[in-house]
């Protein structure tokens, strides 16, 4: 079943998304600082500030437990897993039938409760805040990505992303109605999964208003650029998803090598795309205060809610 | 020796073990350490002669106990070797653990806590065996009596008594219903057997009537909305591995009793009796969740969540009964499968976590958890042990409790093929408060894991808490090997709960399931859906590893230890955590309206500033509180009879005297 073209196509797939993550934040950095008027910074400077991270040696509190030490690579082993499953070159790939897109969700929950948990593990006034602001947003955000897998899974009749994928690209190009309530729904999810500007500004340390950066404040060295890592590999699965889901085309289906070559350049288009609307997206909205966030999200939860009833209403 | 003789000589000597321990009342070591391994060891066998009848056929039985002419029918079918299996394999860990736990205090004394213990267990096995009315209700009772006797152990503690009284009183109110509800079954034939009640042919009327009556009944048991007032006051208040039987445990009775009536011996179902369950199930399933993230005690915030975990299981009931009822034979039996495995599930974590708060409770002397902190670095294998349990409790991957959540998932997502467009339209909504309710429950756990285990030690004298004992530790691995076991290997599990659908809905799953080999999940077709948790747990432990090995070969593996940064604020103290209020705020906010909050703030001037929180549950308020003075009003009343005096008391016997001859006359 396993052939080894699928298993070199498996690590194809994990190795481009470990390189094109940092990059894919990279991109995003540099067009808001164009969108914003500012000097931008190179492209490779996710990879400069990485390989600094992993240089400088890490400082623990005294008061951390291993479980402290353990979550960085937790996370980073999630996040790999999630781009790993997630569709971006190929359809058939052998990690594939091992978690569908409630598993999916599920590696994400799994990776918020590590971080929020090493977040408490110091016992700072900064880390459990992060880890309640966190969670408040993991536990509007996830039922909301969930329904619109669902409404993905009721078109497609398969939860298994890869059958998703070939189920939307394959048919005749038709604007599902479901899908585009869901893909709004998406987007909201996407900003806040990820930390981005209405809900979360990842450029600031401000008391008041950070979330993701008072998770890991008493992080550091290695460490520090595992989560930085597994953060923008979450950014570039969550971005996967979203062109598996509304732009599916250009994915290779099956594991033929040449179809996989061809879906590389397709793929890096298509996330230069992404991100650079993502850039504006961030360029002309306000962060919003931490009480709104919970509104935000409660909408999105309900327009993926909508999307489900859409879809069984008008059977598309 | 058949399965279900070998069951009944370990109630027999269950029994043994309790006049035992009456016998050696105040010998703690003794009960402590001979009896309750001994009782363990009794529970290992009854699950392994549970295995043995899920592959046999059903055995009947007839014990010459109780009154003449009715003798004790028992019968050992696959649901009821499913249910004898859980409570085999829970107890098994849980007696382990209390050998460790049970020591001289106030209150009952051990060995009298010995027989009350090994009592309540074979009740609860009998409450399974039981195939007839009579049988059931006695040990439903006997059951309900020996956990007042456990929860009210401490009884010298006013709140103690009380919430024991609560739960007697709830208990007795569902025992009323459930006694009608066979009154109901029966039809009249006079004969309380469950084969008679199977063969009944009741009107839609009277089997609607039955099923709501077992609902209420149950449900009481169970601690559905709006039943559920005494469970969190009654677990909590009983000692810790009392509180797992009866959370991981005992609602599981109350379970199996729902589906033998809804399944079994009810005849084919009306498709709204599975949209009440669904509604009941939600209703109750979100309200746990909410409320257990807002509570600062460590026991009742368990006690909630597991109303929580109870009302998912109605919804995964009602979806199999609404299935049933359009004859779609094969997804009714997966929405089962998915609801029988979150019973094992949870048997596992909720008895993992409540006897972790044992641990903790007796290394601290502190159940607040406003007053805990840090004890993963006091108390590491409790600590590690119980990360474990609430992962499987938040429902994550690859632990048990995210397997029942997809299974239950899935089956949402093939309810389209339903005749009727209603449920069409209601089946979305109740996935997406499925999904609320699973995500919220890991906003739960965190708290709880995060503020009982993490952090720094928020009172001084945490810091001489003393790890758990060998047992202790014993009988949580146990139980944390059942939740990762049946997280990473479902299969297994599946196929033998393959074999109690078959009994209920006269379908399974497990053929499509073993066709795709034991490492992969796959309900219906690999097409459809599939997941596999070993291959998702070697994925993340090999990138896991790898990172480590690469990132220490090309860098360096070096450390330091400070104290801790936080911005740079030198003067950190235990206190700037957040507190357990503090951590369920963002809750309190969101869901203001399901609460009734009592808010003390202090103005800006006070020397002494408190903030005290108080919240409460609508339903004591608006249900129970009138009805309770209502009672009372009424009791007033008729007090009014009660004179004292001889001559009045001759007067109602002559006056009745008189009124009876004149109806007799007439």
């Amino acid at each position: 079943m396993v052939s080894l073209g699928g298993v070199l196509a498996q690590l194809l797939e994990i190795v481009l998304a470990l390189l094109l993550a940092p990059l894919l934040s990279g991109w995003v950095n540099q067009w808001r600082a164009w969108l914003q008027g500012r000097q931008a910074p190179g492209l490779l400077q996710p990879f400069r500030v990485l390989h600094k991270l992993f240089v400088k040696e890490s400082v623990v509190a005294e008061s951390a437990s291993p479980l402290f030490r353990l979550a960085p690579y937790a996370i980073f082993g999630c996040m790999a897993l999630a781009c790993a499953i997630a569709p971006t070159l190929a359809t058939d790939l052998p990690l594939g039938p091992a978690a569908d897109a409630i598993a999916l969700v599920g590696l994400f929950a799994l990776a918020r409760v590590f971080i929020s948990l090493a977040a408490m593990d110091i016992g700072t006034a900064f880390g459990t805040l992060g880890a309640r602001r966190e969670m408040m947003i993991g536990f509007l955000a996830e039922p909301a990505l969930l329904m619109v897998l669902f409404a993905a899974s009721l078109i497609s009749r398969s939860t298994s992303l890869a059958r998703i994928v070939e189920a939307l690209a394959g048919q005749d190009f038709a604007i599902h109605p479901s899908l585009a309530v869901a893909g709004v729904a998406f987007t909201m999810v996407s900003l806040a999964e990820n930390a981005r500007v209405p809900v979360d500004n990842p450029s600031t340390h401000l008391e008041l208003t950070m979330i993701h950066e008072a998770l890991i404040l008493e992080y550091s060295g290695r460490h520090l650029a595992l989560i930085e890592w597994a953060a923008s590999l979450k950014l570039f699965a969550y971005s996967s998803i979203g062109l598996a889901l509304f732009v599916p085309w250009g994915i290779a289906a099956g594991a033929a090598p040449l179809a996989i070559l061809l879906a590389i350049p397709v793929l890096v288009a298509k996330l230069a795309v992404g991100g650079m609307l993502l850039a504006l997206i961030e360029t002309i909205n306000a962060k919003m205060r931490l009480f709104r966030v919970p509104e935000f999200l409660a909408t999105a939860f309900l327009l993926a809610v909508i999307a489900l009833l859409v879809h069984v209403l008008l059977g598309a | 020796m058949l399965p279900l003789d070998w069951i009944l000589l370990i109630l027999a000597a269950w029994l043994l073990i309790g006049l035992a321990g009456v016998a050696a009342l105040r010998n703690t070591s003794f009960v402590a350490r001979v009896l309750f391994p001994l009782g363990a060891a009794g529970a290992l066998a009854v699950a392994a002669a549970a295995l043995a009848a899920l592959f046999a056929g059903p055995q009947t039985t007839i014990l010459p106990i109780g009154l003449p002419g009715l003798p004790f029918h028992l019968r050992l079918d696959a649901l009821a070797a499913f249910f004898l299996l859980v409570i085999g394999v829970a107890t098994a860990g849980i007696s382990i653990f209390a050998a460790g736990y049970f020591r001289q205090g106030e209150g009952t004394p051990p060995g009298l806590m010995c027989l009350e213990y090994h009592v309540f267990v074979a009740s609860m096995c009998l409450v399974v065996l039981a195939d007839d009315a009579y049988a059931f209700m006695v040990m439903w009772e006997t059951m309900a009596l020996s956990s007042f006797f456990l929860v009210t152990a401490n009884h010298r503690v006013e709140a103690i008594r009380r919430a024991g009284f609560l739960y007697l009183l709830v208990a007795h109110i569902g025992a009323i219903a459930i006694l009608l509800c066979f009154g109901v079954l029966q039809a009249n034939t006079g004969d309380y057997s469950f084969a008679n009640m199977r063969a009944q042919q009741l009107s839609p009327l009277w089997s609607s009537a039955a099923f709501l009556l077992a609902i209420f009944g149950f449900g009481a048991k169970a601690g559905i909305l709006p039943l559920h007032v005494w469970l969190p006051e009654a677990h909590p208040a009983a000692p810790s591995p009392v509180s797992a039987l009866m959370s991981g445990v005992m609602l599981k009775t109350a379970i199996y009793a729902l589906m033998r009536v809804a399944f079994d011996l009810l005849p084919l179902p009306l498709w709204w009796w599975g949209v009440v369950l669904l509604g009941l199930g939600l209703a109750t399933a979100l309200f746990g969740v909410v409320f257990s993230a807002v509570q600062t005690d460590m026991k009742r915030l368990l006690a909630y969540s597991s109303i929580e975990n109870i009302g998912l299981l109605f919804v995964g009931i009602g979806l199999g009964l609404l299935f049933k009822a359009h004859d779609m034979g094969a997804l009714s039996a997966l929405a089962l499968t998915a609801a029988l495995y979150h019973v094992i599930s949870h048997a596992f974590f909720k008895s993992l976590l409540f006897l972790a708060t044992g641990s903790v409770l007796h290394a601290t002397g502190e159940r607040s958890l406003g007053k805990l902190g840090g004890l993963i670095r006091r108390m590491p294998w409790v600590a590690w042990l119980s990360l474990i349990g609430v992962l499987a409790s938040a429902g994550l991957p690859p632990f048990s409790g995210f397997v029942a959540e997809w299974l239950l998932l899935q089956s949402f997502l093939f309810t389209t093929g339903l005749p009727s467009s209603f449920l069409n339209m209601l089946i979305p909504l109740v996935a997406a408060a499925v999904a609320l309710v699973a995500a919220l429950a890991g906003y739960v756990m965190v708290k709880f894991y995060g503020v009982i285990f993490l952090g720094q030690p928020r009172e001084p004298k945490l810091g001489e808490a003393h790890p758990a004992s060998p047992l202790e530790r014993l009988g949580l691995l146990w139980l944390a090997a059942g939740c990762v076991l049946l997280g990473l290997v479902p299969v297994p599990l599946i196929e033998l709960i393959d074999r109690v659908t078959r009994v209920l809905t006269q379908d399974g799953i497990a053929a499509t399931v073993s066709a795709h080999g034991w490492l992969l999940l796959s309900p219906t077709s690999l097409e459809r859906a599939s997941y596999s948790p070993l291959v998702f747990l070697l994925a993340v432990l090999a990138v896991v590893y790898l990172t480590m090995l690469v990132v220490h070969r090309f860098y360096h593996g070096q450390l330091r230890t400070a104290p801790p940064w936080d911005c740079g604020y030198p003067a950190q103290t235990a206190r700037m955590q957040d507190s357990a209020e503090g951590f369920g705020q963002p809750i309190r906010q969101i869901f203001g309206p399901v609460f009734r909050l009592e808010r003390q703030l202090p103005t800006p001037f006070d020397p002494r500033p408190v903030y005290r929180v108080k919240v409460e549950d609508h339903f004591w308020h608006w249900l129970y509180r009138p009805l309770a003075s209502l009672t009372d009003r009424l009791a007033r009343a008729f007090a009014v009879l009660q004179q004292g005096r001889i001559a009045i008391y001759l007067l109602f016997s002559f006056v009745t005297l008189i009124l009876t001859l004149l109806v007799a006359r007439w």
